[in-house]
């Protein structure tokens, strides 16, 4: 689960981390009063979505004044702003955080997260802050240093030494970065997160070191032990198909093609997306139905692909281990009596009790084309889509 | 033969009488496992379709002489049962709950290493060898039949789909092995490629990936440097999962520009793996692999 940057420093404040002084606002007017009572020399108003790269796409600005921080921040308020990670239909801002400008010496990068070939956190730092990490990564990861946290002993002061001195600090500043870095780690593993990322961490005047941004996102799986942060859910930053389908514990990403797709399992459910798509159309959604969906579930999903417009036809393709298929067909059945469904479903569907979910598919009366295999479900789709051409 | 499991399997089932625990453990008793014992804190004494429960895993393991076990506890409680089955010397642990958080897993990892123990999973459908009638876990047995090709996946139903197929051209498996979908796994595709290799009983190997991580490129690096002496046919699902997302599975997700399918059907093909475009052609593309052997 993705956090809002202003969401990310409430976390951080509680955890010791320090962050500029700062406020979330919902209108120009609002955050003109935030600043006012601020009495900084000079603010920062900064777009609140779910993506990198608002600075660069215009939701953050620097101005001197309470009435320029209502300005700036009636400009941003409605924008849509396409950064490289809102992809290009871009996200409306709702909200910005008013700040307090800091001194800024030194910009640096700190990053923890998990190793995925080492299994256990990692903690990387480097001098250019600011930039993108991903880029850094690539054109020159010598420059980003990396200290792993040992599952026994955990993060260790030297480790953090090692890296102040990588990054040309003297003792007294590498001694500071540790104790900075220390926090973080606890605070990465005591809320579960899965990204924990400040970019830039800064250096100020005073030689004191600030987040000046914050990113976090949250291990779902740990999330049920963390019912406070799971309530910092914005599903106005989500899909709303996505949100109603997460109601009935399904598991939905829309996509932008035109072949929806129901699929019991993710490896079957990508699968079957990469099919589409190799058959010359291309899929409109991700979505894995579970072991365990009984008839409404299905027919949930089933109402909720249907309701995507850019949807011609959809394909269903079950290999029932603890889903039965008898119990996929009655669903399947039900919902498309109930929806007066009139594009194509192709059906396929194999393993646990395949033969009765076939018969209620034939003796329902519906137009259902049923496919053996996945082969022969790739040459009706085809076929579908010349029929469109 | 085959690997992790055979006839000498003796099988402890954690949460045994629990919902997942005893619908599983009948099904895996119908299909002629031998389950020597359960376990759930609390219930120690009772019987369980005549296997004797007892409240913890030593205690198991000194009655019945359980080698392996099988874990359908829930989250909370599953990465303490899967290090107490370590701490009382089961060799082979399989965790098939899911839910589990990640920073608890890189704990019960460290320590299953430390004790030697192997653990696959969690959140894996469990291991199966149908020439033994062993089934540890969730998948639907009826698919399986005694054969020479091992499979490793990473997702449960792709592995029916394989399975399926292998059936339909009359071959079948040795040992089959879902290792699981989440970022941290007790075992990857290398670690179990090492136990076919030296498998008599198997012939051909397939690897069923998906987007996240490397573990497909470490496995093309393994067959490259080993100079593996199986034939190994894989898949990778993804190519259309967008970057970022989660795809069902925890461990499925692109991130920072990394774990995209491309790169791994890049870089299983130049280890010279029998890469397939679509699940559809694993069952025919295993059968000619075997024939050129």
């Amino acid at each position: 689960m993705k956090l809002h940057e202003f969401q990310a420093k409430a976390i951080f404040k509680k955890w010791g981390i320090p962050t500029p002084e700062g406020t979330v606002a919902f209108s120009a007017e609002e955050a003109r009063q935030i600043a006012s009572e601020m009495m900084a020399d000079r603010y920062v108003v900064k777009a609140q979505i779910h993506a990198g790269g608002r600075g660069k796409a215009g939701g953050v600005r620097i101005v001197s004044t309470p009435e320029e921080v209502g300005i700036a921040a009636g400009e941003i308020l409605g924008m849509n702003l396409v950064t490289h990670q809102t992809g290009p239909e871009g996200k409306e801002v709702q909200k910005i955080l008013v700040e307090a400008a800091s001194s800024i010496k030194q910009e640096l990068y700190v990053g923890v997260l998990i190793d995925r070939k080492l299994y256990r956190p990692v903690v990387m730092v480097s001098a250019e802050g600011g930039m993108e990490i991903e880029e850094v990564a690539q054109k020159s990861p010598e420059k980003i240093f990396k200290e792993w946290v040992d599952p026994l002993v955990g993060f260790r002061d030297f480790q953090g030494i090692k890296l102040g001195f990588k990054l040309g600090f003297d003792a007294r500043l590498s001694r500071k970065l540790t104790a900075f870095l220390a926090k973080l780690v606890k605070l990465f593993e005591g809320i579960d997160a899965s990204l924990c990322e400040i970019n830039p961490l800064v250096l100020t005047e005073e030689n004191t070191f600030i987040a000046l941004d914050a990113k976090l996102s949250l291990d779902d799986n740990g999330l049920s032990r963390h019912p406070d942060l799971a309530e910092l859910r914005d599903i106005t930053e989500e899909d709303p198909l996505e949100v109603e389908a997460s109601k009935y514990n399904l598991n939905y990403i829309k996509l932008d093609g035109n072949i929806g797709c129901m699929v019991n399992g993710a490896g079957l459910a990508m699968a079957t997306m990469d099919m589409i798509k190799l058959s010359g159309a291309s899929p409109a959604n991700f979505l894995d139905v579970g072991g365990g969906a009984n008839a409404e579930m299905v027919e949930n999903a089933f109402r909720i692909l249907m309701s995507d417009t850019k949807v011609k036809a959809v394909l269903i393709n079950i290999f029932g281990g603890i889903l039965r298929c008898d119990t996929l067909a009655t669903g399947v059945v039900e919902a498309t009596r109930k929806l007066h469904v009139d594009r194509p479903i192709i059906i396929r569907l194999e393993g646990t009790n395949v033969e009765e979910g076939r018969k209620i598919l034939n003796d329902s009366g519906l137009d259902f084309q049923v496919a053996d295999g996945m082969g022969e479900a790739s040459e009706k789709i085809v076929s579908i889509i010349q029929s469109f051409a | 033969m085959a690997i992790l499991v055979n006839e000498n399997t003796r099988v402890l089932v954690q949460g045994i009488t629990g919902g997942e625990g005893s619908f599983h453990t009948r099904q895996s008793l119908e299909y002629g496992t031998k389950i020597v014992a359960g376990v759930t804190p609390g219930k120690g004494g009772q019987t369980f379709e005549g296997i004797p429960v007892f409240d913890t895993v030593e205690m198991a393991v000194s009655k019945t002489g359980a080698n392996a076990t099988v874990i359908y506890v829930p989250p909370k409680f599953a990465p303490d049962a899967v290090m107490e089955a370590a701490d009382a010397g089961i060799e082979v642990i399989v965790c098939i709950t899911e839910w589990i958080p990640v920073i608890d897993m890189v704990k019960v990892y460290t320590y299953v290493k430390s004790r030697g123990s192997i653990l696959i999973g969690p959140n894996c459908p469990g291991v199966i060898t149908p020439g033994a009638r062993c089934r540890m876990g969730v998948m639907p047995y009826r698919v399986h039949r005694e054969g020479t090709v091992g499979i490793i996946s990473r997702s449960g139903t792709l592995t029916y789909e394989a399975v399926g197929q292998l059936g339909a051209l009359g071959l079948g498996e040795s040992t089959v092995i879902g290792i699981g979908g989440d970022p941290i796994i007790g075992s990857k595709f290398i670690d179990l490629m090492r136990l076919y290799r030296d498998d008599p009983d198997t012939e051909a190997v397939v690897l069923i990936g998906e987007i996240g991580g490397t573990a497909e490129e470490d496995a093309a690096a393994y067959i490259t440097e080993e100079a593996y002496p199986k034939p190994v046919i894989g898949f990778v699902a993804g190519l259309t999962a967008p970057p970022g997302r989660r795809m069902g599975h925890a461990g499925a997700i692109i991130s920072g520009g990394q774990g995209g399918a491309e790169e791994k059907i890049a870089a299983m093909k130049k280890a010279g793996i029998h890469v397939v475009e679509t699940p559809a052609d694993i069952g025919n593309t295993v059968l000619k692999a075997l024939k050129k052997r």
